[in-house]
């Protein structure tokens, strides 16, 4: 079996006082999409902000592409090739979309092609290029916050629900848009709400209750299983159509 | 990927937002007229406006750096005033071992030994920023009651450090001969040293902006204002940036000092400590780490301060307060607010 790309073992983290994960064991295949569900409060968020750096691990390894992510600061396991798209975006609203970009290119001019490809992913952006990001609309900011991801060759992307608030129409823009992303060469590791969502774009799931991994395997599994779904998450991919 | 029907939609501003958004601009124009106004005599009004003016860019020079430090690294300095002090030292120790140079009916001289005065307080206000941004900042990232504690106590060790090497006493700095005396315009009298202090303010006000908006580690500097956290998952290290952040403060507050100090012709220990009330005023005028605000701010409390003193002179010493509580009515996050994340 071929080694994971990224593989978390036995990760606690705390937040002040509060034990979030609780001993998350999960695998990310190289290539396709991971989605991680799960209830609110579950440690999606935690997990993918303690795989930046972002929140510092008590106890466990963390390895990327064989590579242990122990000690390393959150600039230092971005320049290994991981992109992030927090919850609320992270869009700097005062900096034209251009801006957002090219602080996100960090290692020099955009490469022409790859930005073509991301205007045809995602035109809003090509029309308000100049603009003050602060202006564009929720689906907008998040169409940003994912091309930002993108505008590099990276060899992971950590996305975190990247539909919440979202109408139908930008969804299903957004879900295209993943589809289209992981067939390239970039792996993606998904939290998402949105289980129709979620089963559309993941190849694999894990899904995470009280700050550990409940489930694990293939998302084709548990999207025809709405015995296991319910028992896993409360709710099916029924409720959610 | 699918055509979906996603329509370009921009939130646009409407004129009266606009205007709103670009009033603070007009404030200085308007205070400006409103102190023409309501001083009978125009050479009066040109020559406050001078003093005014000049008083606002030194204190921009000392406040820029202060402002910039809150906003990205979200750091109180309450030491700042030290760097204030240190940089009117350091700057006495050049012009005091270049005499021959001030004294010197060259103006080229003059103006060289004050050049040469400017870069030595801004060295070692630097270089001062360095351990002072190791030692005592470092540790207490992210908890802001600590930051106003240990600050004060760096500010209380540095005043004692200048006590120890240029002594207690207050010390006459005389500026170049070619900064004394006044020129005539318009039959008002500017002094020289004003209009050189009005000068250099513009410039640092012009090249921190082209920086700020020209150069990718200005483009980091606003969106590490905004967003520490996600400029860091960019991949930039930004505590490397904080810190040559800080230093540059740390420097330019070192520039107002020893411009500050030839100002009024006397420094001391404490002269940076007394002038921070009017700094802290300018940076919450302006919105904390704006610097346009700070810009503003500082213009405002110069005109502001000469204005009163002329016409009111028992409101100068309130009339900055009274300008920040106003302002504070209108914008309770300042004239030009940051948003932060959150």
């Amino acid at each position: 079996m071929p080694e994971p790309l990224l593989k978390l073992a036995g990760v606690h983290t705390y937040i002040g006082p509060y034990h979030i994960l609780q001993g998350v064991d999960l695998e990310v295949p190289q290539g396709g999409c991971s989605v991680l569900l799960g209830r609110n409060g579950a440690g999606k968020t935690t997990t993918l902000r303690t795989i930046m750096g972002l929140w510092g691990a008590a106890k466990g390894e963390m390895t990327f592409a064989g590579e242990s992510l122990a000690g390393l600061g959150t600039p230092q396991i971005a320049q290994r090739g991981i992109a992030f798209v927090p919850e609320d975006m992270g869009i700097f609203i005062d900096l034209s979309v251009q801006e957002n970009m090219v602080l996100a290119a960090r290692s020099g001019p955009f490469d022409k092609d790859r930005l073509d490809w991301i205007f045809q992913l995602f035109p809003p952006l090509k029309t308000f290029w100049s603009n003050p990001a602060g202006t564009l609309s929720g689906g907008q900011k998040q169409m940003l916050a994912v091309a930002r991801a993108v505008i590099e060759p990276r060899r992971l992307i950590l996305i975190d629900e990247p539909t919440k608030g979202l109408a139908p129409a930008i969804i299903k823009s957004m879900s295209d848009a993943l589809v289209e992303l992981k067939e390239t060469d970039t792996t993606i590791l998904l939290v998402e709400q949105n289980f129709a969502m979620a089963s559309h774009v993941g190849d694999t799931v894990a899904v995470m209750d009280d700050g550990r991994i409940s489930y694990a395997g293939d998302m084709v599994d548990l999207a025809r299983d709405t015995a296991l779904q319910e028992r896993l998450m409360g709710l099916t991919l029924e409720a959610h159509q | 990927m699918t055509k979906t029907a996603i329509k370009p939609r921009i939130e646009r501003l409407s004129v009266l937002e606009q205007l709103d958004t670009r009033a603070p601009v007009l404030l200085v124009p308007i205070l400006a007229l409103i102190g023409f106004v309501s001083i009978p005599d125009p050479s009066t009004w040109l020559t406050l406006t001078a003093a005014g003016l000049a008083m606002g860019m030194m204190i921009f020079l000392m406040a820029s750096g202060l402002t910039v430090v809150f906003g990205l690294m979200d750091i109180i300095n309450f030491g700042h005033g030290a760097f204030i002090s240190l940089g009117a030292f350091a700057g006495f120790t050049v012009l005091g071992a270049l005499s021959g140079w001030i004294e010197s009916p060259s103006v080229a001289m003059n103006l060289g030994a004050v050049l040469l005065a400017i870069t030595f307080a801004m060295l070692v206000t630097g270089v001062f920023g360095f351990a002072f941004e190791r030692l005592i900042i470092k540790p207490v990232y992210g908890d802001h009651l600590k930051q106003i504690l240990v600050t004060m106590g760096g500010l209380v060790v540095t005043e004692q450090l200048i006590h120890v090497v240029w002594g207690p006493d207050e010390i006459v700095l005389a500026r170049p001969l070619a900064l004394q005396g006044s020129i005539e315009v318009f039959g008002a009298a500017i002094e020289k040293y004003r209009i050189l202090a009005v000068v250099l303010g513009l410039a640092v006000f012009v090249a921190i902006r082209l920086v700020l908006i020209r150069t990718k580690v200005g483009l980091l500097v606003r969106a590490g204002v905004q967003n520490t956290e996600m400029v860091e998952a960019f991949g930039y290290p930004i505590r490397k940036l904080f810190l040559v952040v800080f230093m540059v403060g740390c420097a330019l507050a070192g520039l107002g000092g020893i411009m500050w100090g030839m100002y009024q012709e006397n420094i001391t220990a404490h002269m940076g400590n007394e002038i921070m009330i009017l700094v802290f005023i300018v940076v919450i005028i302006g919105g904390l780490g704006s610097i346009e605000g700070c810009f503003i701010g500082a213009m405002l409390v110069g005109l502001l301060t000469n204005y009163t003193a002329y016409l009111v002179p028992k409101l100068a010493l309130v009339s900055t307060i009274l300008l920040m509580g106003v302002i504070l009515m209108w914008r309770p996050q300042g004239l030009f607010p940051v948003v932060k994340a959150h």
